[in-house]
């Protein structure tokens, strides 16, 4: 679980990361100095305000950022943490034969979706949520009413308990089609 | 049974056919005999002077007589196959119509004592091939080609090399072994014959591969790469009938062969994409000639295949690329019922063409040119079997590393299984310079055709079952998945934002921005906007759900498309809705002509932005409106325009002149608000009305069933 802790020029702890994810060195010096891109005032720590300076072309990327950069500053080791959500999953279990913890680990990918659209974490994605979503996805392409209509739509293609909210397993079972877990990876920490 | 009525129809014709062929190679006789006429037969009254009541002139139709008939052959023995009980769950559709072919040829060749008419290679390349090549173009799905684009590209570029070599090389190395009827052919004629019997064709691909139904992913591996293997097969052919001609072969020009394939494949998709994006830029401008926009789809596209066939390059690789680029700026440009035409088109002449080549296969077989020798046969089979698999498993085995979702066994069985040849090799062959055993390389290529699509395309079907392959999903695609993937696709191209990789989400974002801001602008006509594909997905469901009633079981569909599974709730609702609106066509449709049609498209978009189908009714169906204005209707109308329905049936609700603050949607600034309340109270407004809503979509239904009873 463990791999060789490699000493790298920058100021990072390896055990401190190395501790959560198993990570090579490259990947890891790779990272860093996306951190420090990232960082403009080298600070050591990233705001909000930088992840959403990178996220700025995507519609939904202060979403992202609220949802996963939650804490105020973001420093290293948390970032790198944050980011191992996204690894492949096949690699992550056959190289070490054991599940990860779940608790430094991945979380389950359908989780991790669920966390972008339920924002006031009440364990449901509200109509409100969802259109919210919708509205930042789509911006001028539609009408209200259409916005609306889709939105309508999509709850009762999902909503069996008819709660007119989605709750999390309603959600995992609207998602059973589309193959999340091989969508949600990114092949960089490896 | 069921199967046998169309035989003695297709019997009878062929022999009319047969007869009128073999007349008029009777002599002439001199002066014109009772009944008979140099160059007219049959009986004719006889009168003095050239006079005739009834006369026969079958020269004068010769040519289009017997191509209609042999298209008239084909499309009945499609017919009879798909009426003929269970069949065709056994037997593939190619396996029936090369057997029809061969019945046809045998007694063709039975009355006339000579070799039927064959497929020349022209009439296939220029005229049976590129309707076929451009329907599954134009049907391709995008996102999943592109994604796996790499991985089609390994496996037609270095795959095709691969069984060329190998199947070359090794035949070279049979006939070493049995010189004594083999000796006369050289390692580049091996070569030559391995370059064309190696390639997978797309035509039997589709024609199997379609019944199959197997998981989308296997099924744009195995036919992305029939697609693009062309590309090679062409440069290869060529490149080793040059050499045939060359006096001798230097290591430069193995290079310039090279080189060669790259030119013919880019050369290719850079013609199909010209001719594409010039085709958008002209479907912009097709608003007042709505009729014919569906013709510029398809000249354009066969421009953009001969231009290349006369350039040398890939025609296959142009016509797709044509057509992927086209499709999205076409189908925004042009109207619902052109859209409609076009794909209906294509789907029949597609049909039409691959049926007349599984015939003509057929037919050609029966010929008196065969040489057969066992061992090149044998071995030709075999060695396209082993190389074909040992090529896609090391293949595989390397691409797997870098792909996010590993190909597995079953699926490289299945492609290696798949790879069946067709018209191409026999094309091709065909075309080769004469040389004492080209007669032997023509069988041996029939065989390994008849072989393919009888044994691998009757098996592969119950294998594809037994090794409980992946299966494609067969549900309508919901808006709730289309929303989800939406947002995992800007997740992700977000995370590759912040970490800073290049990966494929960052392309394909890049590309849709790209898009958006330079193409989109100059390829689609003003009042056409830009759709997102959720917005497009919900708008598709709509409309199949409101053409649901309308059409009745549908005709013999060969390509994929089974019907929709709807919601068991929703589904009584939507088809009385249906058939009602189906109803009210029927009623209000007024008579149009061809020349009034764009006076139609004008007042369509005058009133709305919502491409839904039966617009152009809005205007007369808003007579009835009014007369509804009482209590509940009102309300109800009032209350279904926040639903999916309301943009067909409330559409009257802008030329009403009573409850203005009602909603109004498209006719005004999409940025306004049609909702008169604050936005505060949006939020419980939807959740108070969506039982108000369930309740008169009811009333509705009703009130629109009693109006057709009326």
């Amino acid at each position: 679980f463990y791999r060789t802790r490699t000493r790298t020029r920058t100021q990072i702890k390896p055990d401190s990361v190395n501790s959560v994810i198993s990570a090579s060195a490259a990947h890891l010096l790779r990272l860093h100095q996306r951190f420090q891109f990232l960082d403009k005032d080298s600070r050591g720590s990233l705001r909000s305000e930088d992840l959403e300076a990178a996220l700025s072309e995507n519609p939904i990327g202060v979403r992202i950022v609220g949802a996963f950069f939650q804490q105020e500053t973001v420093d290293f080791p948390s970032f790198v943490r944050i980011l191992a959500h996204f690894r492949p999953t096949e690699k992550n279990r056959t190289r070490d034969g054991v599940q990860p913890d779940p608790a430094v680990g991945r979380k389950c990918p359908s989780s991790v979706a669920f966390q972008l659209y339920d924002q006031d974490r009440d364990g449901k994605i509200s109509r409100t949520e969802l259109l919210q979503v919708l509205r930042e996805m789509l911006g001028l392409q539609v009408t209200e009413e259409q916005l609306q209509s889709i939105a309508e739509r999509a709850i009762q293609e999902a909503d069996l308990d008819r709660d007119d909210a989605i709750c999390f397993d309603e959600f995992r079972k609207s998602l059973e089609k589309v193959n999340i877990d091989h969508k949600l990876s990114v092949r960089f920490l490896e | 049974m069921a199967a046998l009525w169309p035989l003695p129809l297709l019997l009878s014709q062929r022999l009319w056919a047969c007869l009128a062929l073999t007349l008029p190679e009777e002599p002439h006789d001199g002066p014109p005999s009772a009944g008979f006429d140099a160059g007219r037969v049959g009986p004719s009254v006889d009168l003095p002077g050239a006079l005739r009541v009834f006369s026969l002139d079958y020269h004068h139709v010769q040519a289009p007589f017997e191509i209609v008939l042999w298209i008239m052959l084909a499309s009945l023995a499609k017919l009879g196959f798909h009426w003929s009980g269970r069949v065709p769950a056994v037997v593939p559709e190619s396996c029936v119509l090369i057997m029809v072919g061969l019945l046809v040829g045998g007694v063709v060749y039975g009355v006339r004592h000579s070799a039927p008419p064959t497929l020349s290679a022209d009439a296939f390349f220029l005229f049976l091939l590129p309707p076929i090549v451009l329907d599954a173009g134009y049907f391709l799905p995008g996102r999943l080609f592109f994604e796996n684009l790499g991985t089609i590209l390994w496996y037609a570029v270095l795959g095709t090399l691969w069984n060329v070599l190998g199947i070359g090389l090794s035949l070279y190395g049979v006939c070493l072994l049995v010189p004594d009827s083999l000796g006369d052919i050289s390692l580049l004629h091996c070569l030559l014959f391995g370059s064309l019997i190696a390639a997978v064709d797309p035509v039997a691909v589709l024609s199997v591969f379609q019944e199959m139904h197997v998981n989308e992913q296997l099924h744009i591996l195995v036919f992305g790469e029939s697609l693009l293997n062309d590309a090679v097969t062409v440069v290869l052919y060529k490149l080793f009938e040059s050499f045939l001609r060359l006096p001798s072969v230097t290591g430069l020009d193995v290079l310039v062969g090279g080189l060669r394939l790259i030119v013919v494949g880019l050369g290719g998709f850079f013609v199909g994409l010209f001719f594409g994006l010039v085709a958008a830029l002209t479907s912009r401008f097709t608003s007042r000639a709505q009729v014919i926009a569906p013709l510029f789809v398809f000249l354009y596209s066969y421009l953009s295949y001969l231009t290349s066939e006369m350039l040398h390059f890939s025609g296959i690789m142009a016509i797709v690329t044509c057509a992927v680029t086209m499709k999205q700026y076409v189908e925004a440009n042009v109207s619902e019922r052109s859209n409609t035409n076009i794909q209906y088109f294509l789907k029949m002449w597609s049909s039409v063409s691959e049926t007349l080549i599984f015939v003509f296969l057929g037919v050609s077989t029966i010929q008196d040119i065969h040489m057969w020798s066992w061992p090149f046969v044998c071995s030709t089979l075999l060695l396209c079997l082993v190389w074909r698999a040992t090529g896609v498993l090391l293949l595989t085995a390397v691409v797997n590393k870098l792909r996010r979702n590993a190909v597995t066994f079953r699926d490289q069985f299945i492609i290696a299984y798949g790879g069946l040849r067709g018209a191409i090799c026999f094309s091709l062959v065909f075309l080769i310079d004469d040389f004492p055993k080209k007669r032997l390389f023509i069988t041996t290529t029939i065989v390994v055709i008849l072989f393919t699509v009888f044994v691998q395309g009757m098996t592969i079907k119950p294998l594809v079952e037994l090794l409980d392959v992946k299966r494609k999903k067969r549900a309508l695609p919901t808006v709730s998945e289309e929303i989800h993937s939406r947002v995992l696709d800007h997740l992700l191209s977000g995370i590759e934002d912040v970490v800073g990789y290049w990966g494929q989400h960052y392309w394909r974002d890049w590309f849709e921005q790209f898009n958006k801001r330079y193409l989109r602008r100059f390829l689609i006509g003003e009042h056409h906007q830009a759709r997102s594909s959720i917005l497009r997905v919900y708008q598709e469901l709509e409309r199949r759900e409101q053409q649901g009633g309308e059409e009745a079981p549908p005709p013999v569909d060969p390509r994929p498309g089974g019907r929709p599974l709807l919601p068991e709730e929703m589904d009584s609702i939507r088809r009385i809705l249906s058939r009602n609106l189906q109803n009210f066509n029927k009623k209000q449709t007024p008579a149009y002509s061809r020349h009034t049609l764009h006076q139609d498209g004008s007042a369509k978009t005058a009133l709305h932005r919502h491409q839904s189908l039966p617009e152009r009714h809005t205007c007369s169906r808003s007579a009835l409106c009014p007369q509804r204005a009482q209590g509940e209707f009102s309300k109800s109308y009032r209350g279904r325009a926040r639903l999916s329905r309301s943009h067909t049936v409330c559409s009257a609700s802008p030329r009403r002149s009573d409850p203005p603050d009602s909603v109004d949607p498209a006719a005004l600034n999409p940025t306004q608000p049609s909702d008169p309340e604050p936005a505060a109270e949006e939020q419980q407004s939807p959740l108070h009305r969506a039982p108000v809503e369930r309740a008169t979509k009811k009333q509705l239904s009703f009130v629109l069933e009693r109006e057709t009873h009326q």
